[in-house]
């Protein structure tokens, strides 16, 4: 079975008068169901390697299979398709719309998934039990604390059963106590079978990780 | 869930693209809009404004043109004027006779006619006050008519106040006039109810009555009218020059046919019998003219109610730049997020086109009722408005829609929170 993610010499510039190299030939291979954390300073292209991973960005040069597809040559259209049904996001700033409950943040998934319309609140009101705030499911975000916002970001992200979680710095906006809550909501999700990769600069989120990639300057510096 | 319950391997071969519902792009939309409520109402409001603009106009200049055309047509399809021709060499001159308006009156058909004839007064200056002001210019050159009492009636004149000569003036040749009100204004006669005098020459007339408006013989505004039988004694008028008829709708052909007989059975050919304009030919000209005018002006109103909606999709999508972002990482493809915000402009157009129809209709009905005219819409008009707001609402939301379907997934979320 191939690996779920594989990335072979990918770098990825930026402009095209002196170009800035965000990644310089990074090799990489994530099987299904691990825990990776990439740290790395910052400017070190770890949101850059995120963004590929998550078929949100094309590489430079090099390729990228996702579960054995090739990523790189597919349409927008398709690649949209990989997105809604084999991954998941958790952002920083939780990317919460605020003129929607937090149901229907969740059901939001759901949408491009294009999932069938019955059953559809009943997974959003499981996956937000899931992240243990289905109390609060008909308010509206900015009546929630961070953590609680990042739960539902979380939510969102699981309520199509992807294959794989990509959190940007999913702690970076939160307090220690919170952080310790959210890093242990996605353990859970590790435990329960997810991949999940985070991206992150807290030492204590890369040491929680079962394997630390250390981005340097674009290219992979460790890989334990 | 344990762990490697969750083991649903993808086989591979080409994904399948994004796609999602009809029913949910439609609400997708829908939320949309309703997130900025203010915002919403003020962007159909602008392209309610250019339909309900572009309704009235188009209703008002149907229902304007009707009245005009309208007027036009019953004047002058009721109005015949009978004249002499000049006589030819050696023969006796074709005069009217001085009962030419009896005369006509015993037709069928004719609802009032009195002649009217052009005074020549030797170049005497018209003098509306018998002192000079110091100054100020007191003697005009006035053309002075002379009329029948029924003449009056023919051209529909108006009384603003006084009383129009009678029989018994022409009788008698007394010295009355009756001013146009442009004549009575120049001459300064304010008031009839202390007997004005104005002087023509050297004889002095007293003024009886002016007249507010006429609808035939415009030039009667600005003249001086004195009764027939004055102008027969004081100024030699020899015969009328003219019969002035209004006769009843339908009837005028028939009727010009019959004056000349009916005034001079002996020489009807010495006759010249005047219909204005064919109606038909004058309603095509008026009715294009008018729908140019207010189609242009719909035109532009509309124009701006779509710059409108263009202007607040295009800050709406900047504004939303990281929701974009956020949909797009959920799995939503450019296509989606085009057709969102094309469905949010052109539901607004649309719901604008809704509100401005029913607007202009009211104004067309309101405008129309407080001039106790008909109203008159062509009922595509309120029907189409609908559908040309959501075009327009479609083609202004274009250039937003693809600016947002461009943006970059990357980008769109790092620009917003």
């Amino acid at each position: 079975m191939p690996p779920l993610v594989q990335l072979v010499d990918v770098s990825r510039s930026y402009g095209s008068v002196a170009p800035v190299r965000a990644l310089r030939g990074v090799d990489l291979e994530v099987d299904s169901g691990e825990l990776v954390s990439v740290v790395g300073a910052s400017g070190s292209g770890k949101t850059t390697l995120l963004n590929i991973i998550g078929c949100l960005d094309r590489p430079t040069t090099g390729s990228y299979r996702l579960d054995g597809v090739d990523a790189d040559s597919l349409s927008d259209s398709r690649r949209a398709g990989l997105r809604s049904r084999l991954l998941g996001f958790v952002f920083q700033s939780f990317h919460l719309l605020s003129y929607r409950t937090v149901l229907e943040n969740v059901m939001l998934a759901e949408v491009y998934g294009r999932r069938e319309w019955a059953g559809r609140a009943e997974r959003a009101r499981n996956a937000l039990a899931a992240v243990g705030i289905e109390d609060r499911a008909d308010t509206v975000p900015t009546r929630l604390s961070g953590g609680q916002r990042q739960r539902v970001a979380i939510a969102r992200a699981i309520v199509n059963q992807p294959r794989m979680l990509l959190c940007d710095e999913p702690t970076g906006n939160l307090d220690s106590v919170t952080a310790a809550g959210i890093l242990e909501l996605l353990g859970g999700l590790y435990e329960a079978g997810l991949t999940v990769i985070v991206i992150t600069h807290d030492p204590g989120v890369a040491e929680w990780s079962q394997r630390q990639v250390r981005l340097v300057d674009g290219r992979i510096g460790s890989d334990r | 869930m344990t762990r490697g319950e969750v083991d649903r391997t993808w086989t591979g071969a080409e994904p399948a693209p994004s796609r999602m519902w009809p029913r949910d792009l439609v609400l997708e939309s829908f939320a949309g809009m309703f997130a900025r409520p203010g915002r919403m109402m003020l962007t159909i409001l602008g392209t309610s404004i250019g339909l309900a603009a572009l309704v009235a106009t188009l209703g008002l200049s149907r229902t304007a043109g009707n009245q005009i055309i309208g007027r036009f047509d019953e004047l002058a399809a009721t109005e015949i004027t009978v004249s002499a021709l000049p006589a030819e060499e050696g023969r006796p001159a074709n005069d009217l006779p001085w009962d030419a308006a009896a005369r006509m009156q015993r037709l069928n058909g004719v609802v009032a006619a009195g002649t009217l004839s052009n005074v020549d007064v030797g170049g005497d200056l018209v003098r509306g006050t018998p002192v000079d002001a110091p100054g100020r210019r007191a003697a005009f050159k006035v053309p002075v008519e002379a009329a029948s009492p029924d003449l009056f009636t023919a051209v529909r004149a108006r009384l603003r106040e006084g009383r129009l000569p009678d029989v018994g003036h022409s009788q008698r040749a007394d010295k009355v006039a009756v001013l146009g009100p442009n004549a009575a204004r120049l001459l300064g006669v304010q008031r009839v109810d202390g007997l004005p005098a104005i002087s023509i020459g050297d004889e002095v007339f007293l003024v009886v009555a002016v007249l507010e408006s006429v609808e035939r013989k415009h030039d009667l505004l600005s003249s001086v009218i004195i009764p027939e039988g004055t102008a027969r004694r004081g100024y030699h008028l020899a015969s009328p020059e003219s019969v002035v008829v209004e006769t009843r709708v339908g009837a005028a052909s028939l009727l010009a046919e019959q004056a000349p007989l009916a005034l001079r059975p002996d020489h009807p050919l010495g006759l010249q019998v005047a219909s204005p304009e064919q109606p038909q030919r004058m309603r095509a000209g008026i009715r294009s003219d008018l729908d140019l005018l207010f189609l242009m002006l719909g035109g532009v109103s509309l124009l701006v109610g779509a710059i409108g909606i263009a202007n607040v999709t295009l800050v709406s999508v900047m504004e939303r730049v990281g929701e974009i972002g956020l949909r797009r990482a959920l799995g939503a493809s450019r296509r989606h997020i085009a057709t969102q915000f094309l469905l949010e402009s052109a539901t607004m157009g649309a719901v604008g086109g809704v509100l401005g129809a029913s607007a202009g209709m009211l104004v067309v009905v309101g405008v129309a009722t407080y001039q106790s005219w008909t109203p008159v819409v062509d009922p595509s008009v309120p029907l189409l408005a609908p559908v040309v707001g959501g075009l327009t609402g479609l083609v202004a939301g274009l250039y937003p829609a693809l600016r947002a379907a461009r943006l970059e997934p990357v980008e769109a979320l790092r620009a917003g929170t």
